[in-house]
């Protein structure tokens, strides 16, 4: 046995098999071009030399000794700052399919390392919790058959859209209408929305391409789509754009980008879609924006009105408030009224078991337009892994208890619920949504599924990737570093924006068409639904099945 | 599918007639029930004051009819007649019918008082104050109207066989209004308040077909806190509520419940005189919309009829008739039956965007089209 000392043993030192990934690299394809180790993301590959022994044994002569052979191999780094993430870039440029990462089955011994300098891990947003979530796990089972006949999701014509904004009693609307007073201003908008990602987090390749396939959504599909900005303003010239209709500006406790927005105004051609007020979100609950220093770009730091190169954590809270009714008092009345009462403003929480508190107090304010509540699953931004995996909500049941608690109150088409939280992350999109949708919620937000969907993005909920945090993102979505953005075309981008959402709403219909439903989306339509499990089905007030 | 059966006269007439029509659509239903609805009422025993309020259930014991009498009197009602149905028992499949009522009260006297609405309202909840008696005493009272000049029966079985084991064909009840439907509502689980016509404050509707967006509508309506938006056994009971909400509550004219049920297009409204009123109204009531296919049927307090289809699917309907006299039916020979000698070249089967009124005059059929503009100036 050896001496201690002569083998590499600290306390954080790992080998390959104890990574969440392990390269896999075949030196019998390999060219040596190189290409796998230039192109990887973290710099866990290495083109290294190696020597190998060869002993030499000839029984019938006297010669004794080894040969030495070198070769060209690879190496992959064990330090976690450089562990494999398994994004497969390197499988991506390999012209002989000589190297891929493999997922390490085996509870890997990393997550035991990944604090390193006393910083917990942080991760781009994604839970990784595999398998089905509980929205893939809900069918729609109320058939049309012969009680009433089904319709042609091919050739009916289906109202698929939905509203955002406050909308009166019927009485109040006829009385006001006669009165001539004040109405709130009501979007009519597709009930699947670009959830809330920033300009800063998103590069500017991905965010165009956004825009550009949201355009072509509302201008030439007809598919009233419309996407929200995440905190840190928005470009200039699309605030000065008629595009900025199908945008919804976000303000959060850190007001980036807001000095932008507010100069803009007066030049603005028309109204956003409308304004939402970042209290909370999915990825991380009670914890504030992070956008870190390597992502403030020059761009970057004209928008949100900051130095170059630093970091950027937005506080937990809007400092300015001191409780719920005063935030709905101070910023939702300020904001209507930044825009002459014209334009929807409503707030985003995290799920929450106080998320019903919220909604009873915006049930009494006239000026609140909706409530969008972003369960566990949800968010897209940097968090630390504490926040992601174990602080929040899950959104089924969140709004359900909301949607319900308005209809005892009569008032659940007053206030619209919007809902986000894992929609689609699972591919699922449209089943996930509709589900969401049955039980109460008026529309849902969807990040990560757009996100892969729309650019490609590599992350899946096996830990694949999910670095979009540090800048380093291998399709060019969530980074600010040309060599890495470049690599996304905006117009390929926006081609399958609009192709995901031809796809949703295809979807929609041919959900809606069996449950007899066309003209008006089955909001609350709780008695289509059924779920495999009677603790679910017994909370969420659906039908066991099995 | 059901099938139903609607005439209007200017002259009482049998509901034993209407019954006939339904026979003449046998081929179209399952004979599993039966609902009533007179109005305009004319007793061959009794001469009827047009004002006073009629009750009209069935009293499933004596110990309910008694505690009726006592509750009537305790709210200051006094009868004034009790009308008798020959009733053939052993030609009702039901055995817990202990009686037929049909009542006419005079009205407390201390709601002289009251406003017309606070009557009717009062009214209402006389009414749901029985039903919730007789749910209270394992169903032994069931109320179906409390209403002036408005009888309602509702009885499991073959719809002529009823009409002849009440004696409908003896011509002691006519009636100028008379709805009729033929099966009990299987759809859910087999309940007499679930058979059409449902009722509420004098506004009565009839449907063929099943509403795919009942729970929705049900959950807001019963969310209004109004006292009478409940049941919900049939999710054909919505439309009721929603003619009562559209024309008693918000006071709209009759031809905005169409667009609440079955709004306009985003592209229709745009070119509508009166779009921007009705894209809110949409907004507004966009849990009232309704998912088909329906054929509604309606009938008002001041005998006004109505026909109107859901947006797509539709249920067959047809109506024809001659001034004075016209008849509503899901098939033509039901038409046929109830007023053979019209010009047929005249029927009509509305589309999605019909709305047919007959005025209480019956002199001429209105066929209001939604994409046309309707009386309410200050609104539009």
């Amino acid at each position: 046995m050896v001496t201690v000392r002569s083998i590499p043993n600290t306390p954080s030192s790992l080998t390959p098999n104890d990574l969440p990934w392990i390269i896999e690299h075949n030196q019998d394809r390999c060219t040596l071009c190189g290409r796998c180790a230039a192109v990887c993301p973290v710099g866990t590959l290495k083109l290294a030399y190696m020597r190998k022994r060869m002993p030499h044994l000839v029984l019938s002569s006297t010669e004794r000794g080894s040969a030495y052979k070198t070769f060209v191999g690879i190496r992959q780094s064990t330090e976690v700052s450089k562990r494999c993430i398994g994004c497969g870039s390197c499988s991506l440029v390999c012209p002989n399919e000589a190297i891929h990462p493999i997922h390490n089955d085996i509870r890997d011994r990393f997550r035991f390392l990944n604090n390193q300098q006393g910083e917990p891990a942080k991760r781009g947003g994604r839970r990784n919790v595999p398998g089905a979530s509980l929205l893939d796990r809900i069918i729609f089972d109320r058939i049309s058959m012969l009680t009433d006949p089904a319709l042609d999701a091919g050739r009916h014509e289906f109202s698929c859209n939905t509203l955002l904004g406050r909308v009166l009693p019927p009485e109040e609307y006829v009385r006001r209408k006669l009165a001539g007073e004040w109405i709130p201003p009501v979007r009519e908008i597709f009930p699947f929305v670009i959830g809330s990602m920033s300009f800063g987090a998103l590069s500017p390749n991905m965010w165009l391409g956004l825009l550009q396939g949201v355009a072509y959504c509302n201008e030439v599909l007809g598919i009233p789509v419309v996407m929200a900005t995440g905190e840190g303003g928005c470009p200039p010239w699309v605030l000065r754009s008629p595009f900025l209709k199908y945008i919804i500006l976000q303000i959060a406790s850190g007001y980036f980008g807001w000095d932008e927005i507010i100069r803009a105004i007066p030049e603005m051609q028309c109204d956003p879609a409308a304004i939402e007020i970042k209290y909370g979100q999915g990825a991380k609950p009670g914890d504030g924006g992070l956008l870190m220093w390597f992502k403030v770009s020059k761009l970057i730091a004209r928008l949100r009105g900051v130095p170059e190169g630093v970091d950027l954590p937005s506080p937990p809270v809007h400092q300015t408030l001191y409780s719920i009714e005063e935030s709905v008092m101070k910023m939702i009345q300020t904001m209507s009224m930044a825009w002459d009462f014209r334009v929807p403003v409503y707030p985003k929480i995290s799920g929450s078991t106080s998320a019903k508190s919220v909604l009873n107090n915006l049930v009494r304010n006239p000026y609140a337009a909706a409530l969008m509540i972003d369960g566990i699953d949800g968010g897209t931004g940097a968090a630390y892994n504490v926040s992601m995996d174990a602080t929040g909500h899950p959104i089924a049941a969140n709004v359900r208890e909301c949607y319900l608690d308005l209809c005892a109150q009569g008032k659940q088409n007053e206030i619209p619920i919007f809902a986000a939280g894992g929609v689609g992350k699972n591919g699922n999109v449209t089943q996930n949504g509709m589900a969401l949708i049955m039980l109460g919620a008026s529309g849902v937000h969807m990040g990560k599924y757009i996100m892969q969907s729309a650019a490609g993005c590599l992350g899946t909920e096996t830990n694949r990737c999910n670095v979009c945090n540090i800048g380093l993102c291998p399709k060019g979505i969530t980074s600010q570093n040309p060599k890495l953005y470049r690599r996304l075309d905006p117009d390929q981008v926006a081609q399958r924006v609009a192709e995901t959402f031809m796809s949703i709403r295809t979807e929609m219909k041919k959900i809606m068409a069996p449950l007899g439903r066309s003209q008006s989306l089955p909001i609350g339509m709780s008695d289509a639904l059924g779920i495999d499990d009677k603790d679910v089905a017994e909370r969420l007030n659906i039908r066991y099945v099995c | 599918m059901c099938r139903l059966a609607m005439k209007t006269a200017s002259e009482p007439f049998s509901p034993f007639s209407v019954l006939q029509a339904m026979e003449a659509m046998q081929e179209g239903y399952d004979g599993s029930g039966l609902g009533l609805l007179l109005r305009g009422l004319k007793f061959a025993d009794y001469k009827y004051n047009a004002a006073d309020p009629i009750l009209s259930g069935i009293a499933h014991t004596e110990e309910a009819l008694t505690r009726l009498d006592h509750n009537m009197d305790k709210a200051g009602f006094t009868l004034k007649y009790d009308h008798e149905y020959d009733v053939k028992k052993a030609m009702i499949e039901a055995q817990d019918r202990h009686k037929y009522i049909l009542r006419v009260y005079k009205k407390p006297a201390a709601w002289s008082k009251l406003s017309v609405d606070q009557v009717e309202h009062e009214l209402m909840l006389t009414r749901l104050a029985l039903r919730a008696d007789g749910e209270a005493h394992g169903n032994d009272l069931t109320a179906f109207s409390l209403w002036p000049d408005v009888v309602m029966a509702k009885e499991v079985g073959w719809p002529l066989e009823i009409g002849l084991a009440l004696g409908l064909d003896s011509g002691r009840i006519t009636s100028r209004i008379c709805m009729a439907q033929g099966r009990q509502n299987t759809n859910y689980g087999i309940n007499l308040y679930a058979c059409h016509p449902f009722f509420i404050q004098g506004v009565a509707t009839m449907t063929n077909g099943e509403n795919t967006a009942f729970i929705p509508i049900k959950d807001w309506l019963s969310g209004r806190s109004f006292p009478g938006y409940i049941g919900y056994q049939s999710d054909s009971e919505v439309f009721a509520h929603i003619l009562h909400y559209v024309t008693k509550q918000l006071k709209l004219p009759l031809e905005t419940y169409k667009h609440v049920i079955t709004p306009l297009k985003n592209e229709e409204l745009a070119v509508h005189p009166q779009g921007d009123f009705l894209r809110g109204l949409r907004d507004a009531c966009r849990r009232l919309i309704i998912d088909g296919p329906n054929a509604v049927i309606g009938t008002l307090p001041d005998e006004t009829s109505m026909l109107v289809m859901d947006a797509k699917k539709m249920r067959p309907a047809t109506v024809g008739g001659k001034p004075g006299e016209w008849a509503i039916a899901s098939e033509m020979c039901g038409v046929d039956a109830m007023i053979p000698d019209r010009d047929r070249s005249k029927d009509f089967q509305p589309m999605r965007e019909h709305t047919v009124i007959i005025p209480p005059d019956r002199q001429e059929l209105q066929i209001w089209s939604q994409f046309d503009q309707f009386p309410i100036p200050q609104a539009a």
